[in-house]
């Protein structure tokens, strides 16, 4: 036999082989599986990105049309109008909706919440994840215990409180909640980057005559920079898209909304303002969280999920 | 830098390298310990003082923020109130399905984006979207699609499928519906509220058993194929107990925080059309009645039956799936 009838038996073979393979449970399944897949993937993208088409759409359609036609998924270029981002973002004296000063508003609360949550938290990480002291334990418990802890339950006493020191209505009220109630999470996003630093480079700073907080300053805060920015990022978030805490305090002092706060004003008084351009608000309130987003994805998964991969 | 420096000159003085570092650790933590101490745990005990108070919101500028005289009429106010039972069984509900579909999808989503594919980093990023969008935006958005004159899903029905009128899917209580010649009444309002939840909060479950499956050692798949498992079968005896650990501890987590949702019902609903959910009582009694003392009741008797929950689960689930919280 030469060589290369050897070659064809032995394709014939394996693909007789095959053939008879190819009716296997586990093929029949793999196929189902495949196709499930893909029927998955069109499902989740679909049901997870239309809203957000949705509400673009919506927002740059005239409410008229939309009355006539609710159904319609395109807009014609000619009846495109951005009128209701017009109407929404000029102020109140203007005839608007006052938007852009919500805008201001929720990224002065926003910015100032980061910027406290992290001062607080980065010393308070640090030590959680790299000193061995006294009550460690506990204290890592209490701060899960408050990131778990419900938000409506702190509702009633912060709400009674700030109103007696007559801080409700005021920015400063909104900002203090807000870094106090992100520390745990923040604490615990930076605690397991801490703790990913090789300690064998805090060491050799002890041994050049650091202390503790000049290690922390020279060698940890630097290395965690990424962190630090992603979970400060994590926090403007928390802090811009937060709802009830700003409807307990602000509700009555209209110039100090957020935006958040002032598009469910709006949404619930639609019987004078369209639809379309309560849209637009959303439109605004959601950008800014989708742009943050899309910037610092995976630093922020990496961050939320630590510790998940060890069950 | 002047805590680094007080620190030093004590340390100076202390004995041990262990003293001085157990020192330096509760100095880096007392900012933070303080501040939770001022805004969260003092807070709560003062919930608890003042649900065996009486004290209404108007009357704090006079008598103060520890009411008067020892009651337990707030307790016994929200216990016998009507509408009570029908807000624990509401909220029990919401929480058991919207906790499960939502760990049901997210399982499902991770399982569909584990192997790589081309543009799986997208389609993973776009499924992350409801969880990090602002639930106002996003509610307003349901809202308008719901809704029975302007929504699209209205739209669809009736042009579409056929229905023969709108469905108020928001402001309807229940519905009739016929299945096999007998009539089932069909919570509109809630299945709504209950989907939405699971929408939402269904990429913080797909994250994380996301992570976990990429954890799982690929020659354990390999292994149970060799020996001719399907892939059915490697799926449930092989991955599947692999994160049995992960979804109990979401379980856990979105239990909690399902329990006491306040702002997804209250922007869709405001907790009409039997959504009404014991945190929109809570939140009720303290704006709308302003009455702190039956507000701090109803949100200690929240919270008791949460723990209770809980208890019950780490009582006879949590060894046997071994959950590391």
């Amino acid at each position: 036999m030469t060589q290369a009838a050897e070659v064809g038996t032995a394709l014939k073979a394996s693909a007789r082989e095959k053939r008879r393979s190819r009716w296997t449970r586990d093929r029949i399944e793999s196929r189902i599986f495949t196709v499930l897949k893909w029927v998955g993937v069109v499902f989740f993208v679909v049901v997870t990105v239309f809203p957000f088409l949705y509400m673009l759409l919506l927002s740059v359609r005239p409410i008229a049309d939309l009355a006539r036609d609710p159904g319609a998924l395109f807009v014609s270029p000619e009846r495109l109008t951005l009128g209701t981002y017009d109407e929404v973002l000029r102020s109140v004296a203007e005839g608007g909706q006052g938007f852009l000063s919500f805008l201001q508003n929720s990224f002065i609360i926003a910015a100032v919440a980061v910027v406290a949550s992290l001062l607080l938290a980065i010393p308070g990480a640090y030590a959680i994840s790299r000193i061995k002291f006294f009550g460690r334990r506990q204290v890592n418990f209490m701060f899960l215990a408050v990131y778990l802890f419900p938000a409506i339950l702190l509702a009633i006493p912060l709400f009674v409180f700030f109103t007696r020191i007559g801080l409700r209505g005021s920015l400063l009220g909104l900002m203090i909640v807000y870094a106090s109630q992100t520390v745990p999470v923040t604490i615990h996003m930076l605690r397991s980057y801490f703790e990913t630093i090789p300690e064998a480079l805090e060491e050799s700073a002890k041994i050049e005559g650091c202390n503790r907080f000049q290690v922390m300053r020279y060698v940890s805060i630097p290395l965690a920079l990424p962190a630090i920015m992603s979970t400060g990022l994590f926090v403007f978030m928390i802090a811009w898209n937060e709802f009830l805490f700003a409807l307990l305090f602000l509700a009555d002092k209209r110039e100090n909304w957020t935006v958040s706060l002032g598009l469910s004003q709006l949404a619930s008084s639609t019987i004078e303002v369209p639809t379309t351009v309560v849209m637009a608000g959303a439109v605004i309130l959601t950008v800014p969280i989708i742009v943050l987003f899309f910037l610092t994805e995976r630093l922020l998964v990496e961050g939320l999920t630590a510790g998940a991969e060890k069950g | 830098m002047t805590a680094a420096g007080g620190a030093r000159g004590k340390g100076y003085r202390a004995t041990t390298l262990e003293q001085k570092e157990g020192r330096a650790g509760l100095l880096l933590l007392s900012p933070t310990l303080v501040v939770v101490l001022a805004v969260v745990v003092i807070p709560i005990a003062w919930t608890i003082f003042i649900a065996f108070r009486d004290l209404r919101l108007r009357d704090i500028r006079e008598v103060g923020v520890f009411g008067s005289g020892f009651t337990l009429e707030n307790f016994v106010g929200v216990l016998s109130s009507r509408g009570f039972t029908d807000a624990l069984v509401t909220t029990i509900v919401y929480s058991v399905v919207g906790t499960t579909l939502a760990i049901g999808l997210g399982l499902a989503a991770a399982l569909i984006v584990r192997a790589p594919f081309r543009g799986r980093t997208l389609v993973r990023a776009s499924m992350l979207l409801p969880y990090v969008s602002p639930v106002v935006a996003v509610a307003f958005v349901w809202s308008v699609m719901l809704d029975p004159n302007l929504g699209i899903v209205n739209a669809f029905g009736t042009d579409v499928l056929g229905w023969e009128r709108p469905i108020p899917f928001l402001s309807q209580r229940s519905a009739e519906l016929s299945v096999l010649g007998f009539d089932l009444g069909i919570p509109t309002a809630l299945i709504s509220v209950i989907v939405f939840q699971a929408w939402r909060y269904f990429p913080f479950a797909f994250l994380f058993i996301l992570a976990r499956l990429q954890a799982v050692p690929a020659d354990l798949d390999e292994a149970a194929r060799v020996d001719g498992a399907s892939a059915l079968q490697r799926f449930r005896y092989v991955l599947l107990p692999q994160l049995s650990g992960v979804i109990a501890l979401l379980a856990v987590l979105r239990f909690i925080w399902t329990f006491n949702e306040f702002d997804d019902i209250y922007l869709l609903t405001g907790g009409a059309a039997g959504t009404e959910v014991l945190s929109i009582g809570v939140f009720n009694r303290l704006t709308g009645r302003g009455d702190i003392g039956s507000a701090a009741a109803l949100s200690l008797i929240l919270a008791a039956l949460l723990a209770i929950f809980l208890l019950l689960y780490f009582r006879f689930f949590a060894r046997r799936s071994d959950t590391s919280l």
